[in-house]
């Protein structure tokens, strides 16, 4: 290490730009769960409809997103998409990206949640006089919530790492910022170990958020 | 008073209840025995409109249960039941699992769906466990929450799914003092159990299934002291040794 | 003059080179991962509390780190250094301490699920305390995890894929030449997305049917 000396000014002064990427980051990690939660559901649903064909395209989704890498979805939707005629911005190719993987994977997360719930918890709340309607909302959701809270959690620190990949298609959340920065000034390794921190921090704070959350809404033990 | 009129009942090709007829009046007591498999608590599941049936009708008060335009819901407000597995809601703590149903079901207001799930709480002894969590309480304990669950929704009748077998030995004792002491309220019961001593000291009228049909019905004393039927009388020496 | 030229079986070679580079590295990462992850999951059982607290920041990092970070930052730092490395060995380094931040986990779980009173039986049978670790709590530990491990060990075959930002020529840095050259990206991308899927979508199948089996 004689040879290198680290120059910290630069990267202090490219904080606020940092900063910037990493509200990127966060931005696209929310969004594309958001979405990602929603089209879950769907697919959730469809996988245990009795339609043969919507279970057919559920489980297509739910397994091509599993089995293939994040990268390979971001560059089917950056670069394969333009046979098409279809040209998606950076932001945009990562975040169809992170919401086709996250859909895929929460929909497993959703399906297994709902069928750890005993049949039994259905029939005795049916059994106290409780529409279809009430024994979801009072009984089989909030414990099902429960049980996919974690896992939705690492999900969504997932999100906010594979989201670095938007550096390779040139998109502008912390890790691209980064190495826009970097390039300018050289200072390759003192811009990327901020950046590493930025991440560090921030996954920190969202599972220490979420543990938090966690404690508060979560009473008793679910067997 | 439930009536039951040749009641049929098929899972798939193979028929669990094969005409069943019984009459329950208000304020009695009806035990049902029989080996497994006899459609005993099947029967239960019909009567609260949980399993549709095939054949027959029954009616609870004027309610014919599985008459198209029926109510269910409203049926299983009348009726409480208590299950083998004691199926408590782990993400309330104990009042909380007893006040659900009035306050959603009936609409009660929190405070007097709370104060009915305490009263009813009280009454099964578990007056010290209210901000509990069932999970942590032991299979005695959350059957007799089942029971004051079942019971602040002031049903008129109570139908019991084998309520003490998945227990440990121990534990049984607390849970049948509870039935008895619903039985001293006046409480309409029926009862499905394997506790042969426990039916025939609280019973007005025992039933025997055996293969989806009532077999012997009468008092304790003629069914399970002087049964007339050779399959009461195997069933019977079965169970009793 | 035509600029591009398009994809022809003169590429297999290339091709086949990309896939058997991915294959390599991430059966390197699995392999060192897995023993490491072993070796660490089982000190987080049996280490005090500095020791855990450390190993604990240490894996935490790991994870909480985006990996195509690491890897940048790893070979900038080697190139600094003045040594500059082989992108395989590289990629193989940061990739299986990767690896072994979560399959630390895993065992660890693994160790965490075997019932105290069978290593108190097998103590009583004389065995010392390596040969209970070695016959008892390795054996059933790591076979109440296989779904786990499965399931980490796909993801790092996928992850493989980012090991290009440092040039190594797998999979998909290959295929990225091959669209420049070719500017058939959907042709060659769907390509690759089924190699990957080809691979990890029969292994998850087995996966989950060793779950259920385990479960019954």
């Amino acid at each position: 290490m004689e040879n290198y000396v680290f120059h910290w000014n630069v990267v202090f002064k490219a904080f606020p730009q940092l900063l910037g990427g990493a509200f990127t980051t966060l931005h696209v990690s929310v969004l594309s769960m958001l979405v990602g939660i929603a089209i879950a559901v769907l697919l959730a649903l469809g996988k245990m409809s009795h339609s043969k064909i919507l279970v057919m395209a559920s489980s297509s989704w739910i397994e091509i997103a599993r089995n293939t890498p994040a990268l390979f979805q971001i560059y089917m939707a950056y670069f394969g998409l333009g046979a098409f005629g279809i040209n998606l911005s950076p932001y945009f190719a990562v975040f169809s990206a992170l919401v086709f993987v996250n859909a895929g994977y929460l929909a497993e997360t959703f399906r297994g949640g709902f069928q750890s719930i005993p049949k039994t918890q259905y029939s005795a709340a049916k059994s106290l006089g409780m529409t279809t309607f009430q024994v979801y909302r009072y009984v089989i959701l909030p414990q099902m919530f429960r049980r996919i809270y974690h896992p939705m959690t690492n999900q969504f620190v997932w999100s906010i790492l594979m989201s670095s990949l938007g550096i390779l298609v040139g998109m502008n959340e912390l890790s691209g910022e980064t190495q826009r920065l970097q390039s300018v000034s050289f200072r390759t390794l003192e811009f990327f170990i901020v950046a590493a921190v930025m991440y560090f921090v921030i996954t920190k704070f969202v599972l220490l958020t979420s543990s938090l959350i966690a404690k508060r809404i979560f009473k008793g033990d679910i067997a | 008073m439930i009536q039951i009129r040749g009641v049929h009942k098929s899972f798939g090709d193979l028929e669990v209840l094969k005409g069943i007829d019984l009459d329950v009046e208000k304020g009695e007591v009806v035990s049902v025995i029989g080996g497994s498999g006899s459609g005993k608590s099947t029967l239960l599941y019909c009567i609260n409109a949980i399993e549709p049936i095939n054949g027959g009708e029954i009616i609870v008060d004027d309610i014919n249960v599985h008459k198209k335009n029926t109510d269910q819901n409203k049926l299983r407000e009348k009726l409480g039941m208590v299950f083998q597995q004691w199926n408590s809601f782990p993400h309330l703590t104990v009042l909380e699992n007893a006040a659900l149903a009035p306050q959603v079901v009936r609409g009660l207001s929190k405070k007097d769906a709370f104060e009915i799930a305490m009263k009813e709480l009280e009454h099964v002894g578990l007056g010290d466990k209210f901000d509990e969590y069932p999970t942590r309480m032991s299979g005695g304990q959350q059957q007799r929450l089942a029971i004051a669950r079942a019971l602040a929704m002031e049903p008129s009748y109570m139908l019991f799914d084998e309520v003490t077998s998945a227990l440990d030995p121990e534990l049984v004792g607390e849970v049948l003092d509870t039935l008895r002491l619903l039985r001293d309220d006046g409480m309409t019961m029926i009862c499905v159990t394997h506790e042969i001593a426990f039916a025939k000291e609280v019973s007005d009228k025992v039933a025997f299934f055996h293969e989806g049909l009532i077999e012997e019905i009468g008092s304790p004393n003629e069914v399970l002291e002087n049964p007339k039927k050779e399959r009461t009388q195997q069933f019977l020496s079965k169970v009793l040794h | 003059m035509n600029l591009f030229t398009p994809l022809s079986w003169n590429d297999s070679g290339f091709i086949l080179n990309g896939i058997l580079n991915t294959i390599y590295i991430s059966v390197v990462a699995i392999v060192i991962g897995t023993i490491l992850g072993l070796i660490v999951g089982f000190m987080r059982v049996e280490a005090n509390k500095v020791v855990n607290l450390f190993l604990g920041s240490a894996l935490d990092i790991l994870r909480s780190v985006p990996l195509i970070i690491q890897l940048i930052l790893f070979s900038t730092y080697i190139g600094a250094l003045g040594h500059p490395m082989d992108p395989f060995m590289a990629g193989s380094i940061i990739l299986s301490l990767y690896t072994m931040a979560f399959m630390s986990e895993v065992f660890r779980s693994g160790f965490e699920s075997v019932p105290n009173t069978m290593r108190t039986a097998a103590r009583s049978l004389g065995m010392t305390y390596w040969q209970t670790v070695r016959y008892i709590r390795i054996p059933i530990g790591m076979r109440a995890v296989f779904p786990s491990w499965l399931g980490v060990a796909l993801s790092v075959i996928k992850d493989s894929a980012l090991v290009s930002v440092i040039g190594y020529m797998e999979l998909l840095r290959t295929s990225e030449q091959l669209i420049s050259r070719t500017q058939q990206p959907l042709t060659i991308l769907l390509g690759v997305g089924l190699f990957y899927f080809i691979i990890s979508y029969p292994l998850s199948l087995y996966g989950k049917y060793v779950e259920r089996k385990m479960s019954i």
